[in-house]
């Protein structure tokens, strides 16, 4: 492979460095560039032709001039790969970070990771334990399932995840998972949080970090989900673990899109994020999920925060439009004290269905799900309605329902952040909390369970 | 003799520019070393420039590309039931056994498997004058469809010889006069609209079980539907309930740009699900075309084209085929990327400013036609359109809302209630009533069309009702107004919510559906009467026999017991105005 180095950039923009009259070069290839001072960066072909190369470059081009010289290193990104990096932390472009030597490679794996045959997947169906019953119960979250947290700024995302990571364990199994983390952009402040409670619960020498901080090279974050995804595929399908993948903040990685795109000069698409976003996405969240043949998993917890609270923000519109559902972080719930603040009414796991029931959940689960939707959701509507007729209007239906709305906030949702509650707590304070609702205007639960399970109507 | 190999110039993404090939527009060819199969999109002089159906990382200039000679063509023959293929007709089963799991690059595939025996049962005699599209003979593909070999639409003369037993698809079956050898197997590029005799008016319904849409937004076998919604409102679930239930002779499900698991789940289900119209399984009838929106772009572009091009091809055998392609705003954003990196100026949002055209194109190939052989065939497509942010002003949804004739709106308010399928009632519309409502008052009932204008007025009293109601609460409404609120609940909540996962519910016959309008109808008029009578209203809506009417559709044979539950809720009613 050629590796001889160019001294001929014509023009620098932005990420971008821009070569001529090079000898063929390939699309993806890898790239090393040797700035005077000595010190090097490190970049990736766009666009390639007989009389023009385009560069991207991760670090950034801060001190590259005209004069820097430029290797071409003959293949495309890829990440060593071993059971070595489980306890590892990395930088955001695979190298270390702790102090501790380079992996030592089984194999070296292309970071683009090529889609998984539809055809070579399997159904995910095992139902995951959070602990947290406003998931267990509404949005039921399945081993080998892409399920985001859709936040905002200021919101205990991060404590969410963490609980979840902490928390999430098969019913009647001992099998664990193994975290991947990938941090882009986040701060340096909200990294130590995510390692510390990694380091206090002993889940760090289970876990493999891959960092990129806010003061990190921006486009360095194109690559770092995709070293974490390529490490978790290969933990997962070659060496069995079942993994989970959280990564941080999506919102920075589509930032860092955006502005590679505005250096080519495209056509942008909304709100200036390129057109292929929804594609660059997908080839992220699609690396999820089980396949024929493979004792391991990959399930991803992406966090996105949504610029302006605005879920039809393109980063959570196209997230949504990928993903097999979405928790929905709420400021007003945070706002009157309630952890986790989360909105079930928007939230939806895609995958629930699969996985609840006699067989793997209770046989009232379902049921009690809808109705404790239905019910919040009528109670949150009248809320907005006593707001403009007052109470007085309202039927004994209306009230108790207006009441349950509180009550849900109150003693479902809210839980402490170690609180880790069995499914059958969770289903069982449901039937508890709904004791408040005359079961006459219970419809969406039938006799038969109301006669097994409620409290004050069971049948012995 | 035109030049036939040349080399890359540029590489950018998924689009390829050689230079040195004399190539036609949209042909076929192959790119670099590993042969990565590619399309001629667009010439400039000496370049060439082409869209190129695997990943291109790693591939240089100065590699070879080579012309084929063909355009993007598909495979046709029998074998293509139950199969499932990616954009380009690779079937994923073989790129399994040749790749493993994950998909990688440089692999060719035959779309059918040309070794497999068919028995090849001739229809047509040595000595007959045939066309093209003139059927000579069949194939039992499985047990359900009969496959029909059909003379290639261009061919035509007097058979000198047809045989009968078992081929593959590649062996002649039959030759003609002029020495044209005719084999079971044909192929046809997929931009072109395969050809027919004459298109027809659609006037029967394609029914699909699901009350909102058969009832009051009917499809027309031949016809073109979009579903626009927002991420999470039902686009996925009511085309699959379309794909189980509708009854469509065969079914074509491309699934553009989507998840991967929702492949999965239609190759788990299928196989174990019963056609409600045949009582065979569902896969039998069903050619599955899978581009995950991880897959490359260009061939998700294709993937359309390679899905009705095999719709026409059942259609030309006589059949009734349901396309459905979730989602076409995936497609249309791959004509977006490519265009972009052509650098083609752009119309509104950055989408080519053809856009309109490509898809008026593709629902045009929908349609009710005699085939070249002189029977009825058609192909129904449904799209499903995923706008950003929900919102339907942008320019995929407009386009298309331009040329199909039936609109399902979904809408996430709905979804957010749970109210399924979340299809928007007011703002939806079907422009076929009038041409399907004498096939309603023929095989349903004579005053079909007057029922469905009932249930809708309702609806939209309701409609303006709640306003109202928001305002001042629903007590401070008169009582025939808080009656007409309660009737529309019961069409809100018996009639159009049906729940896509329930095994009986998910499917509802038309007869069946007429049934439940009309006793929706029953409640009101008898409602009416008892309260002029002196019932109260709350104690009409009570009647345990109406909430019993209600909930017994969840359980079988509903259609037998809904008479007898009728007549239970009117003797329970009139009894309310009694105990006054
Ligand atoms: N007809 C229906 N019956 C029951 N649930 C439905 C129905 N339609 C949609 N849903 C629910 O909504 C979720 C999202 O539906 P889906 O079709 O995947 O949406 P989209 O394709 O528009 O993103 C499903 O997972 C399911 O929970
Ligand atoms: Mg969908």
């Amino acid at each position: 492979m050629t590796s001889k180095e160019y001294k001929t950039i014509t023009d620098i923009k932005g990420p971008l460095v821009f070569l001529e009259k090079t000898e063929p070069v390939a699309y993806g290839e890898i790239v090393s560039i040797r700035l005077s001072d000595g010190s090097e960066k490190n970049g990736q072909v766009l666009d390639t032709s007989d009389d023009m190369v385009v560069v991207q470059v991760f670090e950034g081009t801060e001190a590259i001039d005209r004069k820097a010289g430029v290797k071409f290193l003959g293949d495309v990104f890829k990440l060593p790969v071993s059971k070595g990096l489980i306890g590892r932390i990395l930088d955001g472009a695979g190298r270390p970070r702790d102090g501790g030597p380079e992996i030592i490679a089984d194999e070296d794996a292309d970071i683009i990771g090529a889609a998984i045959n539809p055809y070579s997947r399997q159904s995910p169906h095992d139902f995951i334990q959070t602990g947290v019953s406003a998931i267990d119960c509404c949005t039921t979250l399945v081993r080998g399932q892409k399920l985001p947290i859709f936040s905002a700024s200021g919101l205990p995302h991060n404590d969410i995840a963490l609980q979840i990571a902490r928390q999430a364990k098969l019913r009647d199994s001992d099998e664990e998972f193994i975290v991947v983390f990938c941090a882009m952009g986040i701060t340096a402040e909200e990294y130590n949080f995510f390692r510390s409670d990694l380091e206090r619960t002993g889940a760090l020498e289970n876990a493999a970090l891959f960092v990129n901080l806010a003061d990190d090279p921006a486009v360095e974050r194109l690559i770092t989900p995709r070293l974490a995804l390529t490490a978790a595929e290969y933990l997962a399908f070659e060496h069995d673990y079942h993994v989970l993948v959280i990564y941080t903040d999506m919102t920075n990685y589509c930032d860092s899109l955006r502005q590679i795109g505005a250096a080519r000069e495209e056509v942008p698409g909304r709100r200036g994020y390129p057109g292929y976003m929804y594609t660059d996405l997908a080839m992220l969240y699609e690396r999820a999920g089980i396949v024929k043949g493979k004792k391991g998993s990959i399930t991803q917890f992406p966090i996105l925060t949504m610029p302006g609270d605005d879920i039809t923000h393109p980063i959570p519109d196209l997230s949504g439009y990928i993903t097999e559902g979405q928790i929905v972080i709420s400021r007003e719930l945070h706002q009157a004290g309630i952890y986790p603040p989360i909105n079930v009414l928007p939230s939806l796991s895609r995958l629930m269905g699969s996985c609840i029931g006699e067989k793997t959940t209770r046989d009232d689960h379902k049921k009690v799900s809808d109705q404790m939707y239905a019910a919040y959701a009528q109670g949150r509507e009248l809320r907005g309605l006593v707001a403009i007729v007052g109470e007085d209007a309202l039927n004994e239906r209306d009230l108790q329902l207006l009441k349950f709305a509180d009550i849900f906030e109150d003693k479902f949702l809210r839980q402490d952040r170690d609180e880790d509650r069995t499914i059958d707590e969770t289903l069982n304070l449901c039937w508890d909390l709904m004791t408040s609702i005359d079961t006459k205007y219970l419809v969406r639960l039938d006799q038969e369970l109301i006669e097994k399970y409620h409290p004050e109507e069971k049948k012995e | 003799m035109s030049k036939n190999e040349g080399v890359i110039y540029r590489i950018s993404g998924p689009v390829v520019t050689a230079t040195g090939i004399e190539a036609r527009m949209y042909e076929v060819v192959r790119v670099g070393h590993e042969k990565l199969m590619g399309e001629v999109i667009e010439i400039h002089g000496e370049q060439s420039v082409i869209q190129v159906y695997e990943d291109t990382s790693g591939i240089r200039p100065g590699e070879p590309v080579l012309s084929t000679g063909q355009t993007l063509s598909v495979q046709l023959g029998p074998g293509l039931l139950t199969q499932i293929y990616d954009g380009i007709q690779r079937p994923l089963k073989t790129l399994e056994e040749v790749m493993g799991v994950f998909i990688t690059r440089g692999v060719d595939a035959d779309g059918l498997d040309l070794e497999k025996k068919w028995e090849f049962v001739p229809t047509a005699s040595t000595g007959d004058e045939v066309k093209g599209g003139q059927v000579i003979g069949t194939v039992q593909e499985t047990d359900t469809i009969t496959h029909k070999i059909m003379v290639p639409p261009k061919a035509s003369g007097k058979i000198k010889s047809i045989k009968s037993g078992e081929f593959n698809v590649t062996q002649t079956v039959c030759k003609l006069d002029d020495g044209t050898e005719i084999q079971m197997m044909q192929e046809w590029p997929v931009r072109h609209p395969r050809p027919y005799s004459q298109k027809y008016a659609p006037d029967t319904p394609l029914v699909t079980g699901m009350r909102i849409l058969d009832f009051l937004f009917p499809l027309a076998k031949g016809g073109a539907a979009g579903i626009p919604g927002p991420f999470g409102s039902g686009k996925t679930v009511t085309q699959q309930s379309l794909a189980k239930y509708s009854d469509a002779q065969l079914v074509v499900y491309i699934g553009c740009g989507e998840r991967g698991n929702e492949m999965t789940e239609v190759l788990d289900e299928f196989p174990h699900l019963i056609d409600p119209n045949t009582g065979k399984p569902l896969m039998n009838r069903t050619v599955m075309i899978a581009n995950t929106s991880n897959m490359p772009v260009a061939a998700r572009e294709a993937s359309v084209y390679t899905g009705i091009t095999i719709a026409e091809y059942f259609r030309d055998q006589g059949y009734d085929v349901a396309l459905m392609a979730d989602s076409t705003s995936r497609w249309a954003e791959a004509m977006r990327e490519i265009s972009s990196r052509l650098e083609e100026m752009p119309g509104e949002e950055g989408y080519p400013a053809y856009l309109s055209s490509r898809l008026a194109e593709f629902y045009e190939r929908a349609g009710r036609v005699e085939t070249l052989n002189g029977e009825d065939g058609s192909v129904t497509v449904i799209g499903a359109v995923s706008p950003p942010g929900g919102d339907i002003s942008e320019p995929v949804s407009q386009g298309t809302l331009r040329i199909v004739k039936v609109f399902w709106g979904l809408d996430a308010g709905l979804a957010r209630q749970r109210h399924f399928p979340a299809i928007n009632w007011l703002s939806s519309y079907s422009l076929y009533p009038q041409s399907l409502n004498q096939w309603f008052r023929d095989n349903i009932a004579s005053d079909f069309p007057e029922v469905r204008t009932q249930i809708s007025a309702l609806l939209k009293v309701e409609a303006e009702l709640q306003e109202i109601v928001q305002l001042v609460g629903s007590d401070a409404l008169p009582i025939d107004q808080q009656l007409t609120l309660e009737v529309a609940r019961m069409i809100r909540e018996y009639f159009l919510q049906q729940n896509g996962f329930d095994p009986i519910d998910a499917y509802s016959g038309v007869q069946q559906q007429y049934a439940m309008a009309q006793a929706i109808l029953t409640f009101q008029e008898e409602a009416k009467k008892a309260m002029a009578a002196g019932a109260r209203l709350q104690d009409v809506v009570n009647v345990p026999a109406r909430t019993e009417l209600m909930r017994a559709r969840f359980a079988e044979g509903y259609l037998e017991k809904i008479g007898g539950l009728v007549e239970a809720m009117v003797v329970e009613i009139a009894e309310t105005a009694e105990a006054n």
